[in-house]
């Protein structure tokens, strides 16, 4: 596997963008002028000027909703009894989900050497921190008096309380508040290079000066840069057992529990692969535009959206085995209430949604074994959308169809989401997308460092009798 | 005033990074202690050219998870054994299985916390000020250029001499450094 992902040696002179990891003819100072360039010297274009306006007029209807909320309560949504969970867990799965690609990219492909995440990274991590932003504003604003928020954590009180670690719940405090901080510090640590060369390189007085606060006086010292590697190798290893026991973790939201269709030891592994198949999903979805706009074709090449796409079809695979062993599992446990939820789910009322989720994480998937496919651009981009609105349709299916049907008749009903659940939704994707929009423009979405580093060894193995290109 | 070493070193200028690292190889050689290397990208070997032993970092790293999670276990235990014990579905007040995420995502936490506060203390960040600022040509240290800093407070420093020397080592330039 790792001789296939590296860069090919043995490459006709072209280049074939369905191969490469990074256009040749780059050197160190073109990567840096032409990565800089997008945040310090090129005209913003307009289309970042529309994409923003729709992105903040979503924001404020978030910040609606949200002071609606507070004032009027939770009654503003369609969660009632039986469905107490509606979209607020819904879409903090979703949103949780999504920023686990973030740090598979950043953490785990940079343990397996994989080079081509080099170009990727920086912008799966902001997506990655983001998400996780979106995400935690829903079990704050669930809480229903979010300014006591503070009571989730422990400490010393005078209530004479603490919060019951045997509950997952409180699991889910430590392990998102662990995950959010860790996220930031990898990217910010990841940025302070590269802050370093904005600082260099911008030429008004105010731009010097803050982004020189941020990068802290770093100057790239060779024992700076040793202690930095260390650190950040570090932090990978650190950070992959920790995305893995995120999503374990919100999956023991549901599996500790007694609900039919939540109580399964499935659960754990399958939402993590689950997260893992959204959030490569996310990124293509961010990814495709972003090389075109900005024209990081040379960085962002096939070859990265290839790889993408076969992450996406090995996790989604997993994710279908997921299904097919909750089906399996409903039918060989024969508990009558873990029958009737799959009968639920394949006939209920909901059957529409649990159909329409399998067509799109299982069925459209299956165009991604196709090379031709997976090096195809806007097929590519669209499967992408599929999945992501397929990936929130599971989180539906699985939270809504296990409350709506209680074990007793007589406690039924369901769930419509109401137009506050909509606009909180498209809401958080306001504030995502607003904070992504003001990102691309502020911080370089590629590290630039990292891709000088890569130039070397790309230029090496291309031709080996060669010295590196040199400026 | 000329004559007198008042100045922090003397910077010498490449454009690839074998060129620094062989310089880097040869000034070790040469006895000279005080010095370091600018690159915009980590260069492998670099720093143990200088004489960079091995760093604390993973020792501190190790701490730091180990501490998170004592810390974790022990606010656990307090919390759940001493200062408020509730039976919660029949089981002990010491249920150590259920503490394990917690206490888990503690020792990352801190670890995490110590990798990125232990590298930046070690390095001696953040430092508002640095002499090899001074340069002007040492903007481009963090885009293409590859700098070898010697410090006149080695000493084997002359001011004559290791400029000589630098420019010997095939620098494109050699700088002399306000303090």
């Amino acid at each position: 596997m790792s001789a296939e992902q590296r860069p090919p040696v043995e490459m006709a002179t072209p280049f074939d963008p369905s191969v490469a990891i990074l256009a040749p003819g780059h050197t160190y100072a073109s990567i840096t002028d032409k990565i800089s360039a997008l945040v310090l010297t090129r005209r913003t274009p307009r289309g970042w000027f529309l994409g923003f306006t729709i992105a903040f007029l979503l924001l404020m209807l978030l910040l609606f909703t949200a002071a609606y909320l507070l004032a009027t309560g939770v009654g503003i949504w369609g969660v009632t009894v039986p469905v107490g969970w509606g979209f607020d867990i819904i879409n903090f799965v979703w949103w949780i989900g999504i920023g686990h690609a973030g740090t598979l990219i950043s953490a785990i492909l940079l343990l397996l050497r994989q080079r081509w995440r080099t170009s990727i990274n920086r912008f799966a991590e902001a997506m990655t921190l983001f998400a996780v932003a979106c995400a935690g504003l829903y079990p704050l604003l669930h809480m229903g008096r979010p300014w006591l928020f503070y009571w989730l954590l422990p400490y010393p009180n005078t209530m004479g309380t603490w919060p019951q670690p045997r509950s997952p719940l409180v699991w889910d405090v430590f392990a998102i508040t662990t995950y959010a901080t860790v996220s930031f510090l990898f990217w910010f640590i990841g940025l302070i290079p590269d802050l370093a060369t904005l600082r260099d390189r911008a030429r008004r007085r105010f731009w010097r000066i803050l982004y020189g606060f941020l990068a802290m006086g770093w100057r790239g010292s060779a024992r700076h840069w040793a202690r930095y590697e260390m650190a950040y190798l570090l932090l990978a290893g650190l950070a992959t057992p920790l995305v893995v026991s995120v999503h374990t973790v919100v999956s023991f939201d549901f599996a500790v529990s007694i609900i039919p269709g939540w109580h399964a030891t499935i659960f754990p592994p399958y939402f993590v692969a689950g997260a893992i198949y959204s959030g490569f999903a996310m990124v293509m979805t961010l990814a495709i535009p972003l090389r075109k706009f900005y024209e990081l074709e040379d960085f962002i090449t096939l070859k990265h959206l290839d790889n993408m796409a076969k992450v996406m079809l090995a996790t989604g695979l997993i994710v279908g085995y997921g299904y097919m062993m909750e089906a399996f599992m409903a039918w060989y446990s024969g508990n009558p209430y873990e029958r009737y939820m799959l009968l639920n789910r394949l006939r209920g009322p909901y059957a529409p949604i649990y159909w329409a989720l399998l067509v799109c994480n299982v069925g459209v998937l299956q165009a991604l074994w196709s090379a031709r496919v997976r090096r195809n651009v806007k097929a590519l981009f669209a499967i992408a959308l599929v999945v992501n609105v397929g990936m929130w349709l599971e989180r539906f299916v699985i939270v809504v169809t296990s409350l709506h049907r209680d074990f007793l008749p007589s406690a039924w009903g369901m769930y419509t989401p109401t137009v506050f659940d909509w606009t909180m939704f498209l809401g958080s994707i306001g504030l995502f997308l607003t904070l992504m929009f003001l990102f691309i423009r502020l911080l370089p979405v590629i590290s630039i460092f990292e891709m000088r580093a890569l130039l070397p060894e790309v230029a090496e193995a291309k031709r080996p009798a060669d010295a590196p290109a040199s400026s | 005033m000329a004559e007198r070493v008042d100045i922090y070193g003397l910077l010498a200028e490449f454009d690839a990074p074998e060129k620094v690292l062989e310089a880097a190889r040869r000034a070790y050689a040469e006895g000279y202690r005080r010095m370091d290397a600018y690159t915009p990208f980590p260069v492998e070997g670099l720093a143990e050219a200088l004489g960079f032993q091995r760093t604390r970092l993973p020792m501190l790293v190790l701490l730091g998870g180990l501490f998170g999670g004592a810390l974790g276990y022990a606010l656990l235990y307090y919390a759940e054994v001493i200062d408020y014990p509730l039976i919660v579905g029949g089981k002990p007040f010491h249920s150590w299985p259920a503490f394990i995420p917690i206490v888990f995502e503690t020792t990352i936490f801190f670890a995490a916390l110590s990798a990125v506060l232990g590298m930046l203390a070690l390095n001696g960040l953040p430092m508002p000020y640095h002499p090899v600022f001074n340069v002007p040509r040492f903007a481009l240290a963090s885009r293409d250029r590859f700098f070898l800093l010697i410090e006149a407070r080695d000493p084997h420093f002359d001011r004559e001499l290791t400029r000589r020397f630098l420019e010997e080592l095939g620098a494109d330039g050699v700088w002399e450094v306000e303090p």
